[in-house]
Formats: structure tokens, C-alpha cells, sequence
């Protein structure tokens, strides 16, 4: 019963990971602004993060579940640094976000 | 003669091919080491995939795994690997002091350049 | 489902090639090599050559993507598109990928245990390398011990590498350096990327250390130990400065330490040398032969691990200074 329940939340937790990768990977496509699609591709911090929570509930040793833990936790740390880097270098380069506005069209 | 079990040995080929071609097609010095780079990596591929084992684990001993991978063409391709990016150092080195004395590293300008002195 | 992935893998690899092609841009096709060289080591892991993986992750796509972008650096960025004729070209290499098809019709299936490759020295290495050398990870007793003399060559091609960037881009740093010491570095603003590199370095070192010591019994050894070792120090010069980076690894240290790298591994064949045995046979180091096995193997990972750490650190500091030379000439 208790196997059941795990490989069950572990596999809900894998499915909604890859589920977020690949929407993470459609939105880089998709957005039309170079800011939009770092925020699309950040989302994969989220997916990554899931994904190695539903291993957890696979890993059969307390070693394989500890180095899980460590890996999320860097994932967690520089993922978001490593965007922000992008965007910040690319402000600093002089790329300006695209703004809708009423009255200029593609300001 | 196996489709099924080959297509990976094929698929390696064409890659080596992109690489051979960038090498030889395209001007610039940078993009000529790159396109080697591609063609020693799909080497590797070649390599490794000659020593899998379909059932086996990777070639570290444990309890209860009798099939494993072949480990002599990994320690090849280990040495392969390192080997490449020494040489591709050395490689980007020689392609900044090119730079430097003519100014470009575009291959035909650099020819222009020899045959006018 | 396994062939799906691996098709899947391969079909990447076969798009990232042709947009490599392509494109004439150069930073996005160093950009490009770096995802090639990724979904490869992913490729190495799902066929089961988990060190292969490691080490090509590390260096191909770490560090070869790094020193691609410092050169871009120093040699310009956009390619000019060849105004040759690409038809013979392609011709060539549509002849030399049909003769190299046709030569692959002889070979074993993918995946065969039946084909010749597993038959001679391979069961010999898997069966008995516990008994002669007592370590799980078999690809590390291959690599340290059996084939003791392909690492020596291999240690030394890195390091000869690593005299060849030194012989063709050093210059003489004291002027640089003096100029550089009052004024921060460029990524002084980058404040977020500062303070997490700062918490985090420390513990990629330890990662660095824990891998060149557990090769033994998991995936690692010395050149993935010196590839990360050298990568958080690299990190720490880019984000903080080269002149910071100096106080914390002295250069002429790092040039030394690159040396002694490749010293202790001539010196450990050549203790066994005098101990009676063969060159870099290492039942000779200690009383009983596994133990010296192992003491040989430890103390040649350690030699491996620190030139490569070394001659990355140089290859980059140099590329660096060089760059540094360029812009003051032309300041």
C-alpha cells in the first residue's frame, strides 16, 4: 500500500516536471520578446525541481536520496541566478524590452 | 545486413560527416575548430556505442549485476576526450596569434595576404 | 523504449550539427557546440558510460565552450559566409559518408553481447580486476593501472598543451597587473552573481575533492576532479577580478603545480622502477599487492588531477591576460 502511494506521488511529481519543461520549452519558442522567453526558460528551474522530488520517492537508499536533495538544492540556487544574469546582461548591453503602447505601435 | 540494430552507426556517420564538411567548406578558422570538435565528439559516440551491452550496467561492480558494459573503449574515449580539448586549446592559441599578425581569420584573406608578400 | 530515446538524442544532435552549419554568427555556434557536446554526455548516459558522461559534460561542455568564448574574445565574432562553391564539398563528403556507410554493414548489431569487442581482454578486466586491484569502478583500474601508460601519455599531451598556450600568449603581466590592483572589476554591479558565487565556491571545491577521491568507487577520477577544481577558480577570476583571483592562486604557483602534476606520475613508475618491478607496476609500493594497487592508483589520480586543474587555470589566465594586453594597447 505504502509502495503504491509513493511510485504514485513520485510519478504525478515526474509528470507534472516534464510537464512544466515542456511548457517552459514551448514559451521560449513562442514569446515574442527577448525578457518574455528568459522568463519562459526560468520556468525549468520549477520543472527540474519536480522532477528530482518525484525521484525521491523512487530512490530505494538514504544515500541516493540525500545527493536528490543536494542537486535540488543547487538547481534551486543557481537556476535563478543564472537568469537573472542573462537578463541583467542584457539590460546592460543596451537591449530594451519591447512595450506595447495605444498610440505607438512596436515602441 | 541489420537496419534496425545499424541506424545508430549511421546517424554517428552523418554527424562526422557535418563535421569533416564544416572543416573543410567553411573559411573561418574559429568555426573549423569547432566543426572538429563536432566530428571528434561523434567519434566518441561511435566508440561507446560499439561497447554497450543491451541489458548491461555501466562498468561499476555491485552486488547482484552479473552483465556490464564493456570498459576498455570508455577509458579510450576518456583519454580521446581530454586529449581534444588540449588540442583544441592549443588550436584557439595558435588562432590568436593568426589574428594577430594578419588581422583576420578568415582563411582566404589570410592566403591574400601570404601571396602578396 | 530505450531506442526511443536514444533516437531521440541522436536526432538533436543530427539538428544541432546542421544549425552549426548555418549560422554565421560565431557566439551562438560556440553557444551550439556547448548543447552538442550536453546532449552527448546525456547520449554517454543512457548507454551506460557513466564516467564517459562525466568527463565529457565537464570539459566539453564546461570548459571548451569557456575557452571558445575567451578566443572569440580576442578574434572577432562574425563569420564572413566563403564565396567558394560549396558543391565539392558536399561531393567529398558525400563520398566519404557512403564509403564509411558501406563499411559499417560488417558490423555486430547495436547492443550484441556476442560481438568480437567483448570477447578477448574485456571479460578478463570485469572478472578478475577485483581480485588484482580491489576497486568497484572498473573503468578507474583500467585507466590507473592497466593501462597505466595511455594515462602518462595522456597527462602529458595536457601538460605539453598547456606549454604551448604559455609559449604562444604569455606576455609580461607586472604592468597589468599594477594598473588593474586600484580599480574593481567589471562585474562589480553584478552584486546577486557575487554573493552567490561567493557561498557557492567553496562547495563546488569540495565537490572537486570529493570526486577526485571517490573515482574509485563511483564515476570521477582526476581529470573530471581537475576540470571542476579548475572551473570554480575560473569562476571566482571572472566574477571578481583577475588581480583577486592572483591573491588567491598565485600564477607562478599554478605553473609550477602543473609540473609537479606530471613529476609524481613519472615518479611513482619510477619507484616501482627501483623496487625491482616493472615501470609503473604497482604491487611494488606497499606489502601486500591490492594495497599498493591502491596506494598507486590514489597517487597517480592525485598527479593527474593537478595538472589538469593547472594547465585549465593557465590556459584561461593567459587567454585573459592576453586580452587585458590588447585593451591597454589600444585604452
Amino acid at each position: 500500500m505504502m509502495d503504491l502511494f509513493s511510485s504514485l506521488a513520485g510519478g504525478s511529481l515526474l509528470f507534472a516536471g516534464s510537464f512544466l519543461c515542456l511548457s517552459s520549452a514551448v514559451g521560449t519558442l513562442r514569446f515574442p520578446d527577448f525578457y518574455t522567453r528568459i522568463h519562459a526558460a526560468s520556468v525549468t528551474d520549477l520543472g527540474a525541481t519536480l522532477i528530482l522530488v518525484g525521484l525521491i520517492f523512487y530512490s530505494n537508499e538514504g544515500i541516493v536520496t540525500a545527493k536528490l536533495i543536494m542537486i535540488m538544492l543547487f538547481i534551486l540556487i543557481t537556476s535563478p541566478v543564472a537568469s537573472h544574469a542573462l537578463a541583467k546582461s542584457a539590460r546592460h548591453s543596451g537591449l530594451k524590452p519591447l512595450i506595447y503602447d495605444k498610440k505607438f505601435k512596436n515602441r | 545486413m541489420n537496419v534496425l540494430g545499424l541506424y545508430n552507426y549511421w546517424v554517428v556517420i552523418a554527424l562526422m560527416m557535418t563535421g569533416f564538411y564544416i572543416v573543410i567548406a567553411h573559411g573561418n578558422l574559429i568555426k573549423k575548430l569547432v566543426g572538429l570538435t563536432i566530428f571528434q565528439t561523434s567519434v566518441f559516440i561511435l566508440y561507446i556505442s560499439m561497447s554497450t551491452v543491451t541489458g548491461g550496467s555501466a562498468p561499476i561492480l555491485k552486488e547482484g549485476i552479473t552483465l556490464y558494459s564493456n570498459p576498455l573503449p570508455h577509458v579510450l574515449i576518456l583519454t580521446a576526450i581530454v586529449v581534444g580539448i588540449a588540442t583544441t586549446a592549443l588550436g584557439l592559441a595558435l588562432v590568436v596569434r593568426i589574428n594577430e599578425a594578419y588581422g583576420s581569420i578568415e582563411e582566404d584573406v589570410i592566403q591574400q595576404k601570404d601571396d602578396e608578400v | 523504449m530505450e531506442a526511443f530515446i536514444l533516437l531521440a538524442l541522436l536526432s538533436f544532435l543530427v539538428l544541432t550539427a546542421i544549425a552549426i552549419t548555418r549560422l554565421t554568427d560565431l557566439f551562438a555556434v560556440v553557444m551550439l557546440s556547448g548543447i552538442y557536446s550536453l546532449i552527448s554526455a546525456l547520449l554517454f548516459v543512457v548507454m551506460d558510460a557513466v564516467d564517459v558522461a562525466f568527463t565529457e559534460a565537464s570539459v566539453g561542455a564546461g570548459i571548451s565552450t569557456l575557452l571558445m568564448v575567451s578566443s572569440l574574445r580576442l578574434a572577432g565574432r562574425y563569420e564572413r559566409p566563403s564565396r567558394h562553391n560549396p558543391i565539392l564539398g558536399f561531393f567529398v563528403v558525400l563520398v566519404a559518408g557512403s564509403l564509411l556507410i558501406y563499411a559499417t554493414l560488417d558490423m555486430p548489431s547495436f547492443g550484441s553481447i556476442n560481438a568480437p569487442i567483448h570477447q578477448y581482454v574485456a571479460p578478463h578486466y570485469i572478472d578478475d580486476s577485483m581480485k588484482e586491484i580491489g576497486l568497484p569502478n572498473i573503468v578507474t583500474s583500467v585507466l590507473a593501472s592497466y593501462r597505466g601508460y595511455d594515462t602518462m601519455g595522456e597527462v602529458a599531451v595536457i601538460f605539453t598543451a598547456g606549454i604551448g598556450v604559455l609559449a604562444l600568449l604569455s606576455i609580461s603581466r607586472r604592468r597589468s597587473v599594477e594598473r588593474e590592483k586600484t580599480e574593481h572589476g567589471r562585474m562589480h554591479e553584478q552584486m546577486i552573481l557575487r554573493i552567490v558565487s561567493k557561498a557557492l565556491i567553496p562547495f563546488i571545491l569540495l565537490f572537486a575533492l570529493y570526486v577526485q577521491f571517490h573515482g574509485d568507487y563511483g564515476p570521477g577520477g582526476g581529470f573530471q576532479a581537475g576540470v571542476i577544481f579548475a572551473a570554480a577558480i575560473i569562476l571566482y577570476a571572472m566574477l571578481f577580478g583577475f588581480p583577486a583571483a592572483e591573491r588567491v592562486v598565485n600564477f607562478s604557483l599554478v605553473r609550477l603545480l602543473s609540473a609537479i602534476g606530471v613529476l609524481i606520475y613519472g615518479s611513482v613508475g619510477v619507484v616501482s622502477l627501483i623496487s625491482g618491478e616493472n615501470f609503473l607496476d604497482y604491487t611494488a609500493l606497499a606489502a601486500d599487492p591490492v594495497s599498493g594497487q591502491h596506494l598507486g592508483i590514489m597517487l597517480i589520480e592525485l598527479g593527474v588531477g593537478i595538472t589538469v586543474a593547472s594547465v585549465m587555470m593557465i590556459v584561461f589566465f593567459t587567454f585573459n591576460a592576453r586580452a587585458l594586453q590588447r585593451k591597454e594597447k589600444y585604452l
